[in-house]
């Protein structure tokens, strides 16, 4: 069977000490590189970086904090969730992971996104209105970027280039990349089209309503004749060594964030019975080792995804908090993941 | 005689009404943004069964529309094709899509009123606006007949006769319908309510509607109804 991989995505939200103070902006990117590492002792595979411009979340230069990981870790994928390419500049984002794939030996993930939140647009003057035309035109850039070799481009979103290599090249001559996507079906033709992995935003509702997404990954790639890539998926957790333990703090820390964030949009608050149906049915995976096990044993098996990434520090955790979540997701959950996977497949 | 509807999107929401649609025994027409061959892989994929075509053929060849398109493309549409025809409004202001626009933040004027005063010829109802789209596919028990509650969604209209086809099309994708004194009242479903994203059954959507005004947009809604 191929092997499924396992990854821990943060956003890098602002822990909160034993007293509900919050640490600064300094001390949770530190916290960050520390719970990297810690995830890399203990054998995960990936761990993803979200970049974002608001006040919940403190990493907005995610390759600066893998770059910080790279020089304290051995094995594990140093990836984003997502870098936000609409807002950035092509040519920049190649360098600056091809540079974190040299100092981490071949270690660099760059997710690409159009990202789910906007803040970044007016940051760096660009017009919301060219969401689409954005990414679409800075994607084929990136693509070409990835060959390795000199580009010539035209677009209407930055300037031309002409023959115009581009530096430092990777060792391997490939850059790792994805396709983050959130409920687009378009996203996903186009991450197809490109030829390049998908890895899906699984934020709420039953996971099992991406299915039909993956039959369109499959017959776009069909269509463009490109490679079809193993899938990959994140959703948001909390592990504790109880049920009630984990249920009681996702609700005052998924709960919490995600309440927080849909008030910018004029969503209602999370009513309880909503949350437990996420943790029932949807996409929370929320308890016990054995019960995040399950689930996520069970996703990985409805949707035939072959990477799944847990969103480890949603709201304002304490730091034992989230490196509890940390290790009983790899010393508990990952190996009974892959147990219960093995006997279905000798089934 | 089978039942027929058009679909204006083939978005997320779009694409969510045409697969419940069509579970629900419905013909679907369906046009996105842009060419037909744009959104055909997806829809055969997602929506097997769904007719793609354009807007123009979509809204002269269906008496029931369903917009699903972004809030400020509405008026790209020509009111004219759709005269004495029903039009159920599921659009919401997402000002990161629409940008900002006051008039559709408005405590007075709901967003469906704009709609109804654009396609002044036809029969609007607020419907399918307040859940979010992964919820109707996971709610709708047409998609999940094994749903073991059955959910609501509100619709707000004028005229009693376009609501009580809305109300119809409502039980057909199979939720209960709740429905609203007049199309004014949709302003209590609205982004900034607290029934915006409300995913309850009936009487549960019902004490939600009652207590809109708990959040500040619903209290300036409510101090406007006082006055």
């Amino acid at each position: 069977m191929e092997k499924i991989l396992f990854g821990l995505d943060t956003f890098g939200d602002i822990p909160a000490n034993e007293n509900g103070e919050l640490l600064s902006d300094a001390q949770a990117l530190r916290q960050v590189v520390a719970e990297g590492v810690l995830a890399d002792q203990l054998g995960v595979d990936i761990i993803a970086l979200g970049e974002h411009h608001r006040e919940d979340f403190a990493i907005s230069s995610p390759e600066m904090v893998l770059a910080a990981m790279a020089m304290q870790t051995e094995k594990i994928k140093l990836s984003t969730g997502v870098t936000v390419l609409s807002s950035d500049d092509p040519v920049r984002v190649f360098q600056r992971f091809s540079t974190l794939d040299a100092l981490s030996n071949g270690r660099a993930q760059v997710m690409l996104g159009r990202g789910s939140f906007t803040e970044s647009f007016p940051l760096f003057g660009f017009n919301l209105n060219d969401y689409d035309v954005l990414f679409e035109e800075k994607l084929n850039l990136f693509s070409q970027l990835l060959t390795e070799k000199p580009v010539t481009w035209q677009g209407t979103t930055r300037a031309p280039l002409q023959n115009a290599d581009v530096y430092p090249k990777t060792e391997s001559g490939h850059l790792d990349t994805y396709v983050g996507v959130g409920g687009s079906p378009e996203s996903i033709i186009r991450a197809a089209r490109y030829g390049l992995p998908v890895m899906l935003a699984i934020i709420g509702g039953s996971p099992e309503r991406f299915k039909p997404y993956m039959r369109l990954y499959e017959k776009a790639t069909e269509q463009f004749q490109t490679p079809v890539h193993p899938v990959g998926m994140h959703s948001h957790g909390v592990i504790a060594p109880t049920d009630e333990e984990a249920r009681e703090l996702a609700w005052r820390s998924i709960r919490v964030s995600m309440d927080r964030i849909g008030r910018d949009r004029g969503w209602a608050p999370m009513t309880r019975e909503r949350f437990e149906n996420e943790i029932e049915n949807g996409s929370y995976y929320v308890g016990s080792p054995t019960t995040v096990a399950k689930k996520i044993a069970r996703t990985i098996k409805n949707l035939g995804v072959k990477r799944f990434d847990l969103v480890y520090s949603a709201g304002n955790q304490t730091v034992a908090e989230r490196e509890q979540t940390i290790e009983l997701y790899a010393k508990e959950v990952i190996p009974q993941v892959r147990a219960i996977l093995a006997e279905a497949a000798n089934d | 005689m089978t039942k027929q509807i058009g679909i204006i999107g083939a978005g997320k929401l779009g694409v969510v009404l045409a697969q419940i649609a069509l579970q629900a025994g419905y013909q679907v027409q369906i046009a996105g943004s842009g060419s037909a061959e744009k959104i055909a892989l997806t829809m055969t994929v997602l929506a097997p069964g769904a007719r793609i075509m354009t807007s123009t053929e979509v809204l002269a060849n269906n008496e029931v529309i369903i917009l699903a398109l972004p809030l400020s493309k509405f008026n790209q549409l020509d009111a004219a094709s759709l005269a004495g025809k029903l039009v159920l409004d599921a659009m919401n202001y997402w000002w990161e899509v629409d940008g900002k626009r006051a008039e559709f933040n408005d405590p007075r004027v709901g967003t469906s009123e704009l709609v109804q005063n654009y396609f002044k010829d036809s029969n609007v109802v607020k419907a399918f606006n307040h859940m979010g789209y992964h919820d109707l596919l996971d709610e709708s028990m047409v998609i999940n007949p094994t749903n073991p509650m059955r959910k609501a969604i509100a619709v707000a209209g004028d005229n009693g006769q376009a609501v009580a086809q809305a109300r119809q099309i409502v039980t057909d994708f199979g939720f209960d319908a709740l429905v609203l004194d007049d199309l004014n009242a949709g302003l209590k479903l609205q982004p900034g309510v607290n029934t915006f994203g409300a995913n309850l059954p009936y009487e549960d959507l019902q004490t939600a509607i009652l207590n809109y005004d708990e959040t500040p947009f619903g209290q300036e809604i409510a101090k406007l109804k006082l006055q």
